[in-house]
């Protein structure tokens, strides 16, 4: 099952401008109750978006009709918490290509890889820049280019450069997964653990 | 230059490695629950293979089910469906199930070493990011996702970068009323929440050599809570005498083999460390949390510190706790004792012992969950649940509870928990809840008296 390619996005973001977003609020454990992934894009942030009554809250930014894009951009240790992956499945069904952060939690970024989701650490100055850009102008875009490691906020020209190791990179911009590699390599598993 | 014991259990399991990226590594023993392996199973039968080793992997229902009228079919549709799908999957793939009502069903956590499936120098993983607990042996342990979990069981692999190795230093011995729990809290509280993020933790000192099997799970459980992969602690007679005996455990001339290459976990006089930290264990008290992370915490007679920061006033509006006051006295809805963290014989010992010949407060309401089938047992055995109910309190049967509130056990909106848990997210506990972490014995001070207490007062 290989992950989507990932091309170079042009888009505006989505800002949640609050740190330590933690697992339990990307996805709230009451939502993984389902054996295949399917609809967990529905629960995504599920306890900011909806009061108690199951209605939208108009002034979280996924509810507001002012933001759209495939950027998702939040504060610094992003996705700290439980190891689920729905949270990585949640972003990234719900249309995300790219999370931007000034920190991502261990476990969350290597899922975020592994589906194909695309996690951007940049400096505190930079991700200032980036929800100022938004603040004053919602459509604000950045350019995501993985082949060059970079990401530009346009309204600026500010330009930073993101580390991915090389496998990594190699593996998003071909589209394959860890699974095809490791079956692949059956024979050196194999003789490790004949040894 | 000398190798650290993480170094030592890593290096021994790398298959390969490729420049610039991950160590392919080999996994020993892979722990499997009902929530996070479906999807994996599901890979796996698209890609049309089997699993690797089954023998392996080992799996048992905790996250998702009820923890009262078990052996009654689980009520929730969605849930009992994922029960099922285990109990389905580990029949077609050929792997062990310690399913509902079986003898050595419970919190994963718990089941591996009470069992002797964890045994020093391993590696283990499992799709739960507490799989840290098993470090406490002088493994490497950590939680994956599911995309990992589907490696594993189809390569007994995953491929991860080598993180880099941070020393916990705790020298001197802990307080009275100050458990593991506190010594965790304490650390978590001054590295915060994110300042062990990239680290594999090796903890040393007498206030980590002097702790129990038990209380030694309790700190590598909550490694996770500093943003670390894992953490560990070097193996001595404490681990040996623990593991000897049990089922899964080495038997015979492979016993003596095993230990002699146990003996050697530990870190070089001459291994180098990324950071190192150093505490003194005559600076911690009872700890307990007040905002909505794990590192948001203090000692239970301090005040909550004042910060300018909004997603620090945040987490204080919706603990409704005030900057520059305590929380002492804070009256208290629910106790929750269990989980991986605090779910063990000890750890239900300790509160029954605590509450002994007294009444529990009027306005709490108590869970008290075993987490295993094991512990249950034990404590049955021991009288425990009779103790309880004598205090007016009640033992429910083995899983993950109120821990992350999949099933029933919810703590209702507003209102407040002390919890023996590992998480104070926002809302981890039941939409709305809000939980203050501290240990078994903070818990039963609050049982008590209802509301946040010092157990010293009672010791
Ligand atoms: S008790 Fe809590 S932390 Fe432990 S395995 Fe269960 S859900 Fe995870």
């Amino acid at each position: 099952m290989a992950i989507d390619k990932f091309v170079t996005i042009q888009s505006p973001c989505v800002p949640v401008a609050i740190e330590n977003v933690d697992t339990d609020q990307i996805i709230p454990a009451r939502f993984l109750k389902a054996t295949e992934r399917k609809d967990f894009d529905i629960n995504l942030f599920r306890d900011w978006r909806y009061d108690n009554n199951d209605q939208p809250i108009a002034d979280f930014p996924l509810n507001n009709s002012k933001y759209s894009g495939s950027v998702l951009v939040s504060g610094k240790n992003f996705g700290s918490g439980s190891s689920r992956e729905h949270a990585a499945w949640a972003i990234y069904d719900y249309g995300f290509r790219v999370v931007v952060s000034s920190f991502f939690a261990d476990i969350f970024k290597g899922n975020a890889l592994n589906n194909g989701l695309l996690p951007v650490q940049v400096t505190p100055v930079f991700l200032a820049s980036i929800f100022a850009a938004i603040k004053n102008d919602s459509k604000a875009e950045v350019e995501v280019n993985l082949d060059n490691q970079t990401i530009t906020l346009l309204a600026t020209g500010e330009k930073e450069s993101f580390e991915i190791n090389s496998y990594k990179k190699e593996c998003l911009q071909k589209g394959y997964d860890d699974i095809d590699y490791l079956i692949s390599i059956k024979d050196k598993i194999e003789a490790y653990e004949n040894k | 230059m000398g190798k650290t014991l993480f170094d030592k259990v890593w290096d021994a399991h790398v298959v390969d490695s490729i420049d610039g990226g991950p160590d392919v590594l080999y996994i020993d023993k892979h722990l499997i629950h009902e929530v996070t392996s479906p999807v994996a199973f599901l890979g796996l039968n698209s890609r049309g293979i089997k699993v690797l080793r089954p023998e392996n992997t080992i799996a048992t229902p905790d996250h998702n089910i009820p923890t009262i009228n078990q052996d009654q079919p689980i009520q929730d549709v969605l849930s009992k469906m994922q029960v099922d799908k285990l109990t389905e999957n580990t029949k077609k793939h050929g792997i062990t199930l310690y399913g509902l009502n079986h003898p050595y069903q419970g919190v994963v956590h718990v089941v591996g070493p009470e069992l002797g499936h964890t045994q020093p120098g391993m590696t283990i993983v499992c799709g739960d990011s507490h799989t840290a607990t098993h470090g406490a042996f002088g493994s490497v342990a950590f939680g994956i996702g599911t995309s990992e979990v589907e490696m594993v069981l189809a390569t007994q692999c995953i491929m991860q970068p080598k993180p880099k190795k941070m020393l916990i230093n705790v020298t001197g011995k802990l307080g009275k009323g100050v458990t593991a729990k506190d010594l965790v809290l304490y650390i978590i509280s001054k590295l915060t929440a994110s300042g062990g993020t990239g680290y594999f933790i090796e903890y040393a000192g007498d206030a980590f050599t002097s702790l129990s099997m038990e209380g030694r799970m309790t700190v590598c459980n909550m490694s996770i809570e500093c943003g670390a992969r894992g953490g560990l602690i070097a193996p001595d007679q404490t681990t040996f005498d623990y593991v000897e005996g049990r089922e899964f455990a080495p038997k015979g001339a492979e016993w003596d083999k095993k230990l002699e290459e146990w003996k050697k976990l530990y870190s070089d006089e001459d291994a180098v460390f990324d950071k190192e930290y150093t505490f003194d264990a005559a600076d911690i008290e009872p700890q307990i949390t007040y905002g909505t992370n794990p590192g948001m915490g203090m000692g239970i007679t301090q005040v909550v510190a004042d910060e300018q920061d909004i997603t620090y006033k945040k987490a204080l509006e919706y603990m409704k706790v005030e900057a520059g006051k305590p929380v002492l006295g804070t009256p208290v809805d629910y106790v929750f004792v269990g989980s991986c963290t605090n779910g063990r014989i000890e750890d239900l010992r300790e509160f029954a012992k605590f509450v002994k010949g007294k009444q529990k407060a009027d306005n709490v309401i108590v869970w008290i969950v075993p987490g295993s089938k094991q512990v249950e047992k034990q404590a049955i055995e021991e009288g425990i649940d009779k103790a309880l109910a004598a205090s007016g309190i009640e033992m429910r049967q083995p899983g993950c509870s109120a821990c992350l509130a999949m099933n029933d056990d919810k703590v209702p909106a507003g209102k407040l928990a002390i919890a023996t848990s590992n998480r104070n997210f926002e809302g981890r506990q039941g939409p709305g809840s809000r939980t203050m972490l501290a240990s078994p014995l903070t818990a039963a001070a609050a049982a008590l008296t209802g509301k946040v207490t010092d157990p010293r007062d009672f010791l």
